[in-house]
């Protein structure tokens, strides 16, 4: 296998938490991001699936460098991204872009679709300033958009539509990888549809790699080809996106599956859910051990002594929790 | 036939804004019987929030106007009864609960004195009293130590006990009917999970009915007896919900079924609906969906489709399913 186009290892974020206004001291440390190893291979498409405030925007933001990493190194196609100066990363910056969540906020009101799409393009110079208005035209086509509506504002658009401007904007410098922050949960079903479409015909067009992060489990499957979940700052599992789904192997991830509702009644009404009890705990205390034993219907004693490495759980597969074989 | 808990019968509620007069909610009827859970189901602008203010008197005025219908619950006019009498059954005998137990808990106020609020207006109690009742509430939603959180603020709250807080609230008072207003959208899946299965929980316990506003087929699946589907401010199709999921009627609840991709294979290419939603500030004349419909002749563009039974369970307003063409 080629090695990884973007690789993570043990990759931290940490936040330093002060109380006080004049007479600031430390009153803790924030683990958002606590020891992440990934890779993401050419074209893949990687799934990243954790509840509010796991870490996984922290995670993508850190990849990025829009915070710097605590500790651990990101690798984007053999060059480390943590240890870069200010001009490298601008470098890097050409094959690693990003979409946000909200189409509603991450787009400039007062530029208007050309002046949002040409501006990469203007400051990397990756094509002759006469080229540039060709150049626009064809993105805009690429996700699905008329060219003649170059000349409009973002307040015109729908939130799809201003979704496939954001996508437009990242695919501009020709990235190898796209890193995609919730794209698709400010859309409604039906568009949602349209975007994750657009998503994965891009990545099989231009043999993009996406690390596509995001709440939903049926969302996520439906685009990955392996997916890592992630609870608390750490991945717990990961493995490929049908198998981890569909026989779940940490006790996190088959709650999480199992909280899914599902729009089939026969379905819904004859299964057993796991429910579980409690909310995710802060990162700021964290508990002791497996940071899961607390809401986890399988903990035991030994579950809060040490905290549980990645370990082979099938091929492929890897699954955080030391009573892996016994539930 | 009995007497349904709430009947509500050519429901209009229009916005009157700048840009024109916007039809939110545009002739919508149905009937709610005791007990029953009815999910209205749609996107957003579908209308199926403003249905609910427009119940309980909630539609800002101006720019919102109520423009016509009836709903008649236990013999009184919601819509068109003293404001006298619609306080003494909003909050007592209909309870309302929000999508966003972020910002509908007032932060300056202990969670007590919200939670008692609505039996201190309602009903001939003291305070102690009251604050009994709210114990025990807070116990019945699954707080621990409720003695203890009553005196707390809200943000001292997560999300997820937010929202229990807001549905002690809400039934406090023993309401008959309980609208829900997308009250799992702003939480994580593992707790929506446990609110999902309060509300059938204490529904049962309570013997209430329940209206449960969605965006979410999955969540209407699991919890709700009957489902309207709501596009372009009007109910497109009524069904129960096992009808509705097994065999949907008009084409657009069977295009928004089949753009889920609820746990499909990977690599299929997703069912799109082409186009957009309708400006509701524009006429539409004939039906709303059928610029988008794949079905759609030139004769559904012309008059107002009206929702008729196909079958003992079933209602749609195509014209085509109704004279039995697809």
């Amino acid at each position: 296998m080629p090695d990884p186009i973007l690789q993570l290892t043990n990759v931290k974020t940490y936040f330093p938490v002060e109380t006080g206004t004049v007479f600031r001291r430390a009153a803790g440390t924030v683990k958002a991001v606590d020891g992440v190893s990934l890779s993401v291979h050419q074209g893949e498409v990687l799934g990243l699936v954790g509840e509010s405030g796991c870490g996984k925007s922290t995670l993508a933001r850190t990849i990025l460098h829009l915070v710097p990493a605590t500790a651990g190194t990101v690798l984007l196609g053999g060059r480390n991204l943590t240890a870069a100066t200010a001009g490298e990363l601008r470098a890097a910056r050409r094959d690693l872009q990003m979409v946000f969540q909200d189409p509603y906020a991450s787009l400039n009101p007062r530029m208007t679709v050309f002046d949002t799409l040409a501006e990469p393009l203007l400051v990397h110079r990756t094509v002759p300033a006469a080229q540039v208005a060709e150049r626009v035209a064809q993105l805009m086509e690429r996700v699905g958009l008329s060219p003649a509506q170059a000349r409009k504002y973002p307040h015109e658009f729908s939130g799809g539509q201003r979704q496939r401007v954001a996508i437009a904007r990242a695919l501009a410098l020709e990235p190898r990888v796209l890193i995609a922050d919730e794209p698709v949960s400010a859309l409604d079903v039906s568009i949602q549809a349209q975007i994750l479409n657009l998503l994965s015909r891009l990545c099989r067009e231009m043999n993009l790699s996406l690390l596509f992060i995001a709440h939903d489990l049926a969302v996520v499957k439906h685009i990955s080809d392996r997916v890592a979940v992630m609870y608390l700052g750490k991945i717990v599992e990961l493995g490929p996106a049908a198998e981890v789904i569909e026989r779940p192997a940490h006790p996190y991830t088959r709650a999480l599956v199992s909280a899914i509702p599902r729009p089939d009644p026969e379905v819904e009404r004859g299964r057993q859910r796991i429910v579980l009890p409690g909310d995710p705990p802060s990162p700021l205390h964290p508990p002791a051990g497996c940071a899961f034993h607390p809401r986890c219907p399988h903990a035991r004693e030994k579950c809060r002594a040490a905290v549980p490495p990645l370990v082979p759980a099938g091929p492929g597969r890897e699954a955080a929790c030391v009573r892996l074989g016994e539930i | 036939m009995a007497m349904p808990l709430l009947e509500v019968t050519d429901l209009r509620t229009h916005f009157h804004t700048r840009n024109g007069v916007v039809r939110a909610v545009d002739g919508v009827s149905f009937r709610l019987e005791r007990a029953e859970t009815l999910g209205i189901v749609g996107e957003s602008g579908s209308g199926k929030s403003v249905t609910g203010y427009s119940l309980l008197g909630l539609v800002p005025t101006p720019p919102g106007r109520i423009e016509s219908g009836r709903a008649i619950f236990d013999g009184v006019d919601l819509l068109h009864c003293p404001p006298t009498q619609a306080r003494s059954i909003r909050g007592r005998r209909i309870a309302m609960i929000f999508q966003d137990p972020m910002t509908s808990l007032n932060p300056y106020l202990r969670i007590a004195d919200q939670l008692i609020e609505p039996l201190l207006i309602h009903e001939k109690i003291s305070r102690a009293g009251a604050l009994a009742r709210g114990l025990a509430m807070l116990e019945a939603v699954g707080i621990n130590d409720a003695a203890h959180r009553l005196q707390s603020y809200p943000h001292e709250f997560s999300g997820g006990m937010r929202q229990r807080v807001m549905i002690a609230m809400a039934l406090i008072t023993r309401p008959e009917i309980l609208i829900a207003d997308e009250p799992t959208t702003a939480l994580d899946v593992t707790v929506q999970a446990q609110i999902l299965e309060l509300i059938r929980n204490l529904q049962q316990e309570f013997h209430m009915a329940v209206i449960f506003i969605t965006h979410d087929l999955g969540v209407v699946a699991g919890l709700c007896d009957r489902v309207q589907v709501m596009y372009a401010g009007r109910i497109v199709e009524a069904a129960d919900t096992r009808t509705l999921f097994q065999s949907p009627r008009h084409p657009y609840t069977k295009a928004l079924q089949r753009s889920i991709p609820a746990l499909q294979e990977k690599g299929r290419e997703l069912y799109t609906i082409a186009g957009l939603p309708p400006d509701l500030s524009k006429p539409i004349t004939g039906c709303p969906f059928a610029p988008r419909c794949e079905f759609a002749l030139d004769s559904c563009r012309l008059g107002d489709p009206v929702l008729q039974p196909v079958s003992a369970s079933q209602s749609t307003s195509c014209y085509r399913v109704q004279r039995g063409e697809i």
